[in-house]
C-alpha cells in the first residue's frame, strides 16, 4: 500500500507542494501506480494521512482558517509526518511570540515571524543542509527562524540569524521553500525519514 | 552559508511572494485601524491607500501615491504584507514605495496615469509588482515588463463585478484558445494580441499564466469573490467592498471564508447571512468614458 500524502489546502502555495510531492513519490515508487497527493480541505481527511505538507502562505490567515474549519485539534494530534515550510514552520512550532498566530505545538521550538524583515530582504541562499551532500538553493520569502529548540529537535540548517531547518521525529520544518526550488532532495529526505 | 552568495530581488523571489498570496484576500485599507480589522479577519495582505477607489471617484482631481506617513502607519500596525499603489509609469513613486518597505507595488489604473506611453520597468526593482489587465495580451505585456502578479482590472470603486468577470473570462478564454496551436500559430497569435511570443508559448505549455492571477475591481460580496474564484482566479483583491459596507469586519471575514470555500454553495450561503448592506455600487454603463478607469494603460 502506498503512502497517503496530503497538502493542507487552505491558503498559500498549495499547487507547488502537490506537484513537488507527486514528483518525489513518482521517483521513489518502484513501478505500478505512483501514489496520489490529496489536497486537504476538511478536518475529517487529516487522521487518514501518513504525511501532511503545511505550505507557505500567511501564518495569520492560515491560523484563522485552521480554527474556522475545525482543524486545530486534528492537526495538533496528527501522528503522521508533517512537512512544513515558511508559514507552515511558524504553525508547527510551540510558540511564535505573537497572539495573532495560534501554533500547533508539533515541533518543540520557538520561532520568530518575518525574522529577516520585509519582502526587500527576501533572498536566495546556497545552504548546507544536514543529510544532503551538496548545498540546497534555499528560497527565503519573508521567512521565519527558530530561536530556541527542544532537546528532541535536530538542527538541519542554520544561518547567522537563526535556525532555518529542523527535524523532530517524523516532522520536518523549513524556513525556506523547498517546493519552489525545483529540487526534490528535501522531499525525498522527508519520505525516507517516514520509511517510504 | 557564504554571505556573498545571497541573492535579492530575483524573479523566483518575486513570483514566489505572489504564490504565497494564493487562495487569499487582499484588502484596501486607509489607516492602521482598518488594517488591523483586515488582518484579524484573515486578509493575506493589505493595500495601503489614501482613499478607497469609491472615494477616489467621488473626490476627483489627480489621484497619486498615498502619503508615506499613512503607509508607514499601516506597515507598523500589521504583520501581514503591505502593498501600495503607484501611478502607471511613475517609477519614482515606485522607488519611494520600495524605500518605505512596501512588500509589493501595484502599478494601478486606479490612480491617475503619469505616463501614457510606458509602464514602469519593473525588472529594475527588488520588490515585486502586481499590474492590472483586461485580456491575455495586456497580462503578458505586463509580465514582460516584470510584473510578478496579474489582477483583472475590473472597474474599481463601482461595487459592480461585471467588468472583473469580463476580464477574467477574456484572460482564461485567451489561454484556452492557445490549446492545440502549433508553434507557428502561437507566434502568429502573439503578434495579434501584442504579446511577446515566448510568453504566449509558455502560457500554452502551462495552460495558465506564468504568474499568479488574482481578480480585482468591483468585488463587493462573498458570492462575488467566490464567483471570481470559480472563474479561475487564484485569489481576490477587495477594494471599496469592505470598508464601504455596513459591517466591514463581518464582510471582511465572510469574504475570506467564501474564498476558502468558493465551490461550496451551502457554505457561502451560511457566511453571507445577516451581513447587512453591501456597498451601494454604480452601474458601469452610467459612467462617462473619462470616468472608466480600466482604459488607463494598455
Amino acid at each position: 500500500m502506498g503512502v497517503r500524502v496530503g497538502v493542507l489546502s487552505l491558503q498559500g502555495d498549495v499547487g507547488e507542494h502537490v506537484l513537488a510531492f507527486e514528483r518525489a513519490l513518482a521517483a521513489s515508487s518502484t513501478g505500478g501506480r505512483s501514489p496520489s497527493v490529496v489536497p486537504v480541505r476538511h478536518a475529517e481527511q487529516i487522521p487518514d494521512l501518513d504525511a501532511l505538507a503545511i505550505p507557505g502562505g500567511e501564518s495569520t490567515t492560515l491560523s484563522r482558517l485552521i480554527e474556522r474549519n475545525g482543524m486545530y485539534r486534528p492537526l495538533a494530534e496528527f501522528d503522521g509526518g508533517v512537512f512544513a515550510t515558511c508559514a507552515g514552520m511558524v504553525l508547527v512550532a510551540t510558540g511564535a511570540g505573537d497572539p495573532r498566530v495560534r501554533t500547533l505545538g508539533l515541533v518543540e521550538m520557538r520561532v520568530e515571524r518575518n525574522a529577516f524583515g520585509r519582502q526587500a530582504e527576501s533572498h536566495e541562499a546556497c545552504l548546507d543542509v544536514a543529510g544532503l551532500a551538496e548545498p540546497f538553493r534555499a528560497v527565503f520569502i519573508r521567512a521565519p527562524v527558530a530561536l530556541d529548540i527542544g532537546p528532541g529537535v535536530e538542527v538541519l540548517a542554520r544561518v547567522p540569524r537563526g535556525i532555518v531547518a529542523v527535524r523532530e521525529g517524523r516532522h520536518m520544518a523549513f524556513a525556506f521553500h523547498p517546493e519552489l526550488a525545483g529540487d526534490l532532495r528535501l522531499h525525498r529526505l522527508f519520505l525516507e525519514n517516514l520509511g517510504v | 552559508m557564504k554571505l556573498e552568495e545571497l541573492r535579492f530581488g530575483t524573479e523566483l523571489l518575486k513570483r514566489g511572494f505572489a504564490s504565497m498570496q494564493k487562495g487569499g484576500v487582499i484588502m484596501d485599507v486607509v489607516n492602521a485601524e482598518q488594517a488591523r480589522i483586515a488582518e484579524e479577519a484573515g486578509a493575506v495582505a493589505v493595500m495601503a491607500l489614501e482613499r478607497v477607489p469609491a472615494d477616489i471617484r467621488k473626490v476627483g482631481g489627480v489621484a497619486r501615491m498615498a502619503d508615506p506617513e499613512r503607509i508607514v502607519e499601516i506597515i507598523d500596525a500589521v504583520s501581514i504584507p503591505v502593498m501600495a499603489k503607484c501611478r502607471i509609469g511613475h517609477f519614482v513613486e515606485a522607488q519611494v514605495l520600495e524605500a518605505l518597505g512596501v512588500d509589493m507595488i501595484d502599478e494601478s489604473e486606479v490612480l491617475t496615469p503619469a505616463d501614457e506611453q510606458f509602464h514602469v520597468d519593473k525588472t529594475l526593482f527588488k520588490v515585486p509588482f502586481v499590474c492590472g489587465a483586461r485580456d491575455l495580451g495586456e497580462a503578458l505585456r505586463r509580465i514582460d515588463e516584470g510584473a510578478a502578479m496579474i489582477r483583472t482590472k475590473g472597474e474599481a470603486g463601482t461595487g459592480n463585478v461585471v467588468e472583473a468577470v469580463r476580464h477574467m473570462r477574456a484572460i482564461m478564454g485567451g489561454i484556452r484558445a492557445l490549446k492545440g496551436l502549433s508553434t507557428q500559430e502561437l507566434i502568429d497569435r502573439a503578434r495579434e494580441i501584442g504579446a511577446p511570443a515566448e510568453l504566449v508559448v509558455e502560457c500554452a505549455r502551462l495552460g495558465r499564466l506564468p504568474v499568479v492571477n488574482f481578480s480585482a475591481g468591483g468585488i463587493a460580496t462573498p458570492a462575488d469573490a467566490a464567483l471570481m474564484m470559480q472563474l479561475g482566479a487564484d485569489g481576490v483583491f477587495v477594494g471599496s467592498g469592505i470598508f464601504k459596507s455596513a459591517n466591514p469586519a463581518g464582510m471582511a471575514r465572510a469574504i475570506v471564508e467564501a474564498v476558502n470555500h468558493y465551490d461550496e454553495p451551502q457554505f457561502i450561503a451560511g457566511v453571507s447571512r445577516g451581513l447587512g448592506e453591501a456597498m451601494k455600487g454604480i452601474d458601469v454603463h452610467t459612467l462617462r468614458e473619462e470616468e472608466v478607469l480600466q482604459y488607463r494603460g494598455r
